[in-house]
């Protein structure tokens, strides 16, 4: 049983849940925040809060700097060319609205192709449903291999020359298996398709350098990162989202207004319609320096030992079955979807909570994925820094008494 | 939070071994109720002639909860007349928002009163109120349409 230090950065996590000290396995939905991030909210609005980009006094100076320096931490951060190229918006599904609306209703025609995959949450899959609708496109998905990973066939197979937009996450939130970004943006580029790239189970748990992946588009929410929530991040290629109009209009994203016209402003500030989140930039700003200061090579080998830790455990209970459990490609973030035979994972989420374990049961957004495996729903549980063999321990020992409570052992 | 008190023997043998879960030979009146965001779903079949409800069924998938609330709600429907029914139905809904606690008073509900202990239970009340507001949708709907 090992505890990490990382633990006591997050006061949250020693209180208790049902009377039992809580155990935090719901992290693909929201982290914790750190002491740190809290600290960042309350300093901003507690010493430098003022609208930013306007007032020519101290205080709104003092904000535009928090704001305009997270963005370019943003930018370093996924190794972005220019802070141009990150635009802030509430989370990640806002991030795709604008991409679907901006730049897919733009460039989608009759008969055109929009390819994503069945493993896509629905922030990544109804937006792209309306714009095939309006558009008259069609709408193809990329299947999945026995073992959960993306189909290599059906990647060669469904993006053609008819397809404009490939979306695909890069860590599926329900599977946890990272697909090969790599591999869909070269042959979507080779069709001249862009690619649009759901980088919130991602983007937290694994280094993620937009140069590498070659993505078009990025999208992250920060709660998902130790980032309060209603600040989220679009990545997009300086020409693409320099060619594309403006998403939601207003204040501070013009250049001038006359009475019947408008120009408006350059990247980034053209999509940034109203007074934006600067304490949610506040928190996402500290947000990062957390996670850099720990570093991705300690987060992943962090993850990765829960995750065998609780795998190996797992696969020993004869009544749990485990979804998108790749040992082939060692490809796994921390993130484990399964089920309690004969219960429903709403009730053994019950009989969790009542043990201080929080997990999700549920679709996890993601019922296309669902219907396709053949399942109803499941039991989810997904780790960050903080967790340890000892939260895995209680995990075990709560789901050995699910059945009981049920009175079906 | 004691688990006893929610997954009591009763609820476990009613979401078990559910009595009335199976089609109808002629179902007047076929509602299907959701809870999109657990995924409970069930399918709600009712046979009704002069204001009686002569017979009803379910099927669907769900948790515990929502399979044993239906399945209590269909052995307590049936042979009651439409207008006893929703008067039972707005009696359990008030029993779970916790309105009313009185035993004497929740008697009427018969076995669904095991679903008491719900209202203390925010994160669960729609499973078990699913079955209910499905069967006042269909009476609501059907209503309106004669």
């Amino acid at each position: 049983m090992s505890m990490n230090d990382y633990i006591k950065d997050f006061p949250i996590l020693s209180s208790k849940m049902n009377g039992k000290p809580i155990v935090y396995l719901d992290n693909s939905a929201t982290t914790q925040k750190p002491d740190s991030v809290v600290r960042a909210i309350c300093g901003y609005y507690g010493g430098c809060n003022a609208n930013p980009h306007r007032g020519a006094y101290e205080l709104s100076v003092k904000a535009t700097d928090i704001y305009e320096n997270t963005r370019v931490k943003v930018a370093k951060f996924i190794n972005a060319n220019s802070q141009r190229e990150i635009i802030f918006t509430k989370n990640a599904t806002e991030a795709l609205n604008l991409i679907a609306y901006s730049y897919g209703l733009n460039h989608v025609e009759e008969g055109d192709e929009i390819v994503l995959t069945i493993a896509e949450h629905h922030s990544n899959l109804v937006i792209w449903q309306q714009v095939a609708k309006a558009k008259g496109a069609v709408l193809k998905y990329i299947y999945l291999d026995n073992d959960g990973n993306l189909s290599d066939e059906d990647i060669e197979k469904k993006i053609t020359a008819k397809t404009k937009i490939v979306a695909v996450t890069q860590v599926s939130n329900v599977l946890g298996l990272i697909n090969d970004i790599g591999k869909i943006t070269k042959k979507a580029h080779s069709v001249g398709a862009v690619v649009v790239v759901d980088g919130s189970q991602s983007v937290p748990h694994i280094k993620v350098d937009i140069k590498a992946i070659d993505a078009d588009f990025l999208v992250f929410s920060g709660h998902k990162m130790l980032a309060p929530m209603g600040i989220g991040v679009l990545y997009g290629k300086e020409n693409l989202l320099n060619a594309m109009p403006p998403f939601l209009t207003g204040g501070d994203m013009i250049e001038y207004v006359e009475e019947q016209e408008t120009t408006f402003a350059e990247l980034p500030a053209k999509f940034e319609a109203g007074t934006q989140n600067v304490g949610g930039a506040a928190g996402l700003s500290a947000a990062i320096d957390y996670i850099e200061r720990i570093g991705f090579e300690e987060i992943e080998r962090i993850e990765n030992e829960l995750l065998n830790y609780a795998l190996t455990q797992l696969k020993e209970l004869p009544f749990i079955k485990i979804y998108g459990c790749d040992s082939k490609k060692n490809n796994k973030t921390g993130i484990i979807a399964f089920n309690v035979k004969d219960v429903h994972p709403h009730d053994v989420a019950t009989i969790l909570d009542s043990e201080g374990v929080a997990i999700r049961a549920g679709h996890h957004c993601a019922q296309p994925l669902h219907k396709y495996l053949g399942l109803n729903s499941t039991c989810r549980a997904s780790f960050y820094i903080y967790n340890s063999k000892s939260d895995v321990d209680r995990l075990i020992e709560a789901l050995s008494k699910v059945r009981k409570v049920l009175r079906l052992d | 939070m004691v688990l006893d008190d929610i997954y009591t023997e009763l609820i476990a043998e009613h979401s078990r071994n559910a009595e009335h879960k199976h089609h109808l030979q002629n179902p007047t009146f076929i509602e299907r109720g959701h809870n999109p965001s657990c995924g409970d779903e069930i399918v709600l079949e009712l046979e009704v002639a002069d204001g009686k409800i002569k017979n009803a069924s379910f099927t669907g998938v769900g948790c515990a909860i929502s399979q044993a609330s239906t399945d209590m709600m269909i052995e307590l429907l049936k042979d009651k007349t439409v207008d006893d029914a929703k008067r039972l139905a707005d009696l359990f809904l008030a029993m779970i928002k916790g309105e009313v606690t009185d035993d004497s008073e929740l008697e009427d509900l018969e076995d669904s009163t095991a679903l008491q202990n719900i209202a203390n239970m925010p994160a669960r009340v729609k499973c078990a109120t699913l079955a209910w507001h499905t069967f006042l949708n269909s009476i609501d709907k059907n209503d309106n349409g004669s």
